[in-house]
């Protein structure tokens, strides 16, 4: 068979990803993690429709150590996932897709990601600290 | 074009038969490039709520849920973050399922279970907004 003397391209196992590719695969996995968040979310309304004993719960949930841990994933994802999203409707339009500036975009994706999330958890907790 | 197709018998119609229409095969992509675009003020309002509402008791979050505003909001953020999410999943699935009865029962399932979570976020939204 001639097809198995082609070259193969580098594997996944042993090809260092650039960085535009590890922004891309992590875009899909937040995409697919916000998935489960949005039902948190409806979980979330659904207590507070509940009523008062039911958002008790939930809040005492999210408010736990792991609850804290996964409400700082899901934001960070949040922000991540908006911030590239922006990027990639920027690249439809045409601005942005050579290489030089989409690497420098998927900095400021990174960097503006971890802010935001950072700067949203923090003040969210000062909040429930009372603070 | 090179490869082993050029040597395949088939015509070329019979080729792309099967593949999806050739008038409304970008309604997926222009879909989800919409549901984004709206979601991005949808979230960055939604964002801002949260923090502002972090360790609310029930009744000042269900005072906030009661605003028409937010109520309206809320239910837009809800059925088009849950339509922007199946399309995405779609994707994905399309992507790494190859066998093509377990990835249609995926697609559907995502899609039904987008629908019934979708109803039932804005059921809650409408049940506290219109609620005594």
């Amino acid at each position: 068979m001639a097809q198995n003397e082609r070259p193969l391209s580098p594997h996944l196992q042993i090809y260092r990803l650039p960085l535009s590719a590890i922004i891309s695969i992590t875009h899909r996995i937040t995409g697919v993690g916000l998935a489960f968040g949005a039902l948190l979310l409806v979980a979330w309304l659904a207590a507070a429709a509940a009523g008062p004993a039911w958002f008790a719960t939930a809040s005492a949930v999210l408010g736990s150590i792991p609850g804290r841990v996964i409400l700082f994933g899901f934001t960070w994802a949040l922000f991540f996932h908006l911030a590239n999203g922006i990027r990639h409707l920027f690249w439809d339009v045409g601005i942005g897709f050579d290489l030089e500036d989409a690497r420098v975009s998927g900095y400021v994706v990174i960097g503006v990601s971890l802010l935001l999330a950072v700067a949203a958890f923090g003040l969210g907790c000062a909040k429930v600290a009372g603070l | 074009m090179s490869g082993p197709r050029d040597t395949s018998l088939k015509t070329q119609l019979g080729r792309v038969r099967g593949l999806g229409s050739a008038k409304e095969g970008v309604v997926h992509w222009w879909s989800q490039r919409l549901t984004a675009l709206a979601l991005v003020p949808l979230i960055f309002w939604f964002a801002v709520s949260l923090v502002s509402l972090a360790g609310a008791p029930h009744g000042l979050v269900v005072a906030w849920i009661k605003g028409p505003v937010t109520a309206i909001l809320l239910i837009t953020l809800i059925g088009v973050t849950f339509h922007h999410l199946h399309l995405g999943v779609q994707v994905v699935v399309e992507d790494y399922v190859h066998t093509e009865w377990r990835k249609l029962a995926i697609i559907i399932t995502v899609k039904f279970a987008s629908l019934l979570a979708a109803l039932a976020g804005i059921f809650a939204v409408l049940r506290i907004a219109l609620g005594a």
